[in-house]
């Protein structure tokens, strides 16, 4: 018999696939697609203090093999999310749900992940750091250890849950702010968020996207996703999610053996609604083919 | 919303770049005419979303214009192939509010959705006009199948070489009575509707889509009832809520 289980934190999920956040909103969506009590947790809408509308449209490009986003973090605000969103996601999805949180400076960051800490249904909470720092000159947190660092103990001085934290791949060195994250206390790490891309209609030779350019993300970027997981998985010693191009159990598994215990469908999931489904009844029969009985044993088997 | 395999059982050219193709499948989640469906296609990362020309049980109809290289390569399928294909989506034309005399108008490629409605009004009983407007000729397409259903047709072309010389709104004035207004088209055609008429009506609207099921946000527009997307609570938009 074979086994799919893995732990992120004392976080035990039956299978380690998750839909990544923005993709999959507050889950209700897929409901109607499928049972997604089959998923091993979702990472739910990033939210943010207020509510945000986002960035106008155009917000969506094509690429070969992937796609452009320029949303926004569109999110009702963190006290909608409680009072209505989780409510109804509940009714849907009875595991625990990884809350994505983001914010625009260390205190929207902590007032989110103090409030939603106290919610039963949230089994862990993953920061996104990609966010421009409104006192930092519009710089991203997750361009540089010491703001990666600020956050991540902000917000564990507030939590109990296992708190990870997301990295943007648009960084000279990764593999500095992943440690850096790592020795402020986070409980893991979650990579990669999309990278910047742009695309320019010909027709108005104009950006395609309203805001010029947005997070690039599909199956084109699952190579330097997996090489990020790689040297990430080399630096540090808390688990690691392990997220971008991921569309099939293959890719699952090559994931996990760079060093992913948790692995996040992003891209995929907009354009096959099932993807998620298929890759976890296909888990089995691909581990077989490779001889693997017990996926945790996999992490990081490629080191 | 279904997910379903349909085969192609028509594939042709109308006019130099619209396209009909006919499908057989499942059609249960099709339950208004103004939805749409969105196509995956080899070698594309993104589904392509078309509007529902005309729905049957296990028939799907939809007209699209080839504008890129997706459609471009779906011009190119025979009969006998088949498409990966969600259909049921957005939120399609109310009916039941078309009052005895209901105007519908379509611009270029917004006709097709006034198909399927113009039947089923016509089904129900109304009197139905409809507007069809073109730059040109040679770009109309669909004015015999609209007329062999019993609807009041008009023509505009924007250069006059048929029917009525100007946009869909030079023919407003022949129609007589307008009980409703349902319309699809560019956006500054659709606002040239909004402003030319006072009747209340139903607006569709495009937008660039990741996934087409309300998942990505990637579509979302402000209304006066709030932020909606326009591929889930949409396309179609009451005339009272629509901020230009």
């Amino acid at each position: 018999m074979v086994s799919t289980q893995v732990n992120l934190s004392g976080l035990i999920l039956d299978n380690p696939i998750i839909p990544a956040s923005g993709t999959f909103g507050y889950g209700y969506e897929f409901a109607e697609w499928y049972d997604i009590n089959i998923l091993g947790s979702f990472s739910f809408k990033g939210t943010t203090k207020e509510p945000r509308f986002g960035n106008p449209t155009p917000r969506i490009a094509e690429t070969p093999a992937g796609m452009i986003n320029a949303v926004g973090l569109q999110n009702p605000g963190i006290d909608k999310v409680i009072s209505e969103e989780l409510p109804k996601m509940r009714k849907v999805f009875h595991k625990p749900v990884i809350a994505n949180i983001g914010g625009f400076s260390i205190e929207e960051y902590v007032h989110c992940c103090e409030r939603i800490d106290k919610e039963d249904c949230v089994g862990l909470i993953e920061v996104n750091i990609s966010c421009p720092n409104v006192h930092g000159g519009g710089m991203s947190f997750g361009t540089s250890p010491e703001a990666a660092t600020e956050v991540t103990r902000a917000v564990k001085a507030v939590t109990t849950k296992p708190v990870y934290i997301k990295l943007s791949p648009n960084v000279t060195d990764i593999v500095s702010i992943a440690k850096a994250c790592e020795e402020a206390g986070a409980d893991g790490i979650s990579l990669i968020n999309t990278l910047l891309g742009m695309r320019i209609d010909l027709n108005k030779k104009k950006p395609i996207i309203a805001n010029t350019m947005g997070g690039f993300s599909g199956s084109a970027i699952f190579p330097v996703a997996l090489r990020m997981v790689w040297q990430v998985y080399n630096a540090v010693k808390i688990p690691i999610i392990g997220i971008g191009g991921v569309t099939t159990a293959e890719d699952v598994i090559e994931m996990m053996l760079a060093g992913a215990t948790g692995v996040q469908i992003g891209a995929a999931n907009l354009v096959d609604p099932f993807v998620c489904k298929t890759i976890i009844e296909e888990l089995p029969a691909v581990m077989a083919k490779y001889k693997i009985e017990n996926l945790s044993d996999i992490i990081g088997g490629a080191h | 919303m279904k997910q379903g395999i349909f085969t192609i059982t028509e594939n042709t050219a109308l006019t130099r770049d619209m396209y009909k193709v006919v499908l057989a499948g499942d059609t249960s989640a099709v339950t208004a005419p103004g939805q749409f469906v969105n196509i995956r296609l080899d070698g594309f990362y993104l589904r392509r979303p078309i509007s529902v020309c005309d729905s049957e049980p296990g028939k799907l109809t939809l007209l699209y214009k080839v504008i890129g290289h997706g459609t471009a390569a779906m011009a190119k399928m025979q009969a006998g192939e088949t498409m990966d294909i969600l259909t049921g989506l957005g939120n399609g034309y109310d009916i039941t509010k078309s009052g005895d005399h209901p105007l519908l108008i379509g611009g270029g490629a917004g006709v097709p959705p006034m198909y399927w409605l113009a039947r089923q009004l016509i089904a129900a009983g109304k009197s139905v006009s409809v507007i069809m407007g073109f730059n040109t000729a040679s770009e109309v397409y669909y004015k015999d199948e609209f007329e062999a259903l019993g609807a009041k047709v008009f023509v505009t072309t924007a250069d006059g070489s048929m029917g009525i010389k100007g946009f869909v709104t030079a023919a407003m004035p022949e129609v007589g009575e307008i009980s409703y207004i349902y319309t699809c088209g560019p956006e500054p055609m659709l606002k040239a509707v909004y402003n030319a008429s006072d009747a209340g009506g139903e607006y569709s609207f495009e937008e660039r889509m990741g996934c087409g099921f309300g998942a990505c946000m990637g579509c979302s527009c402000k209304t006066k009832y709030g932020n909606k997307r326009i591929c889930r609570e949409g396309p179609v938009l009451v005339k009272e809520e629509i901020i230009w």
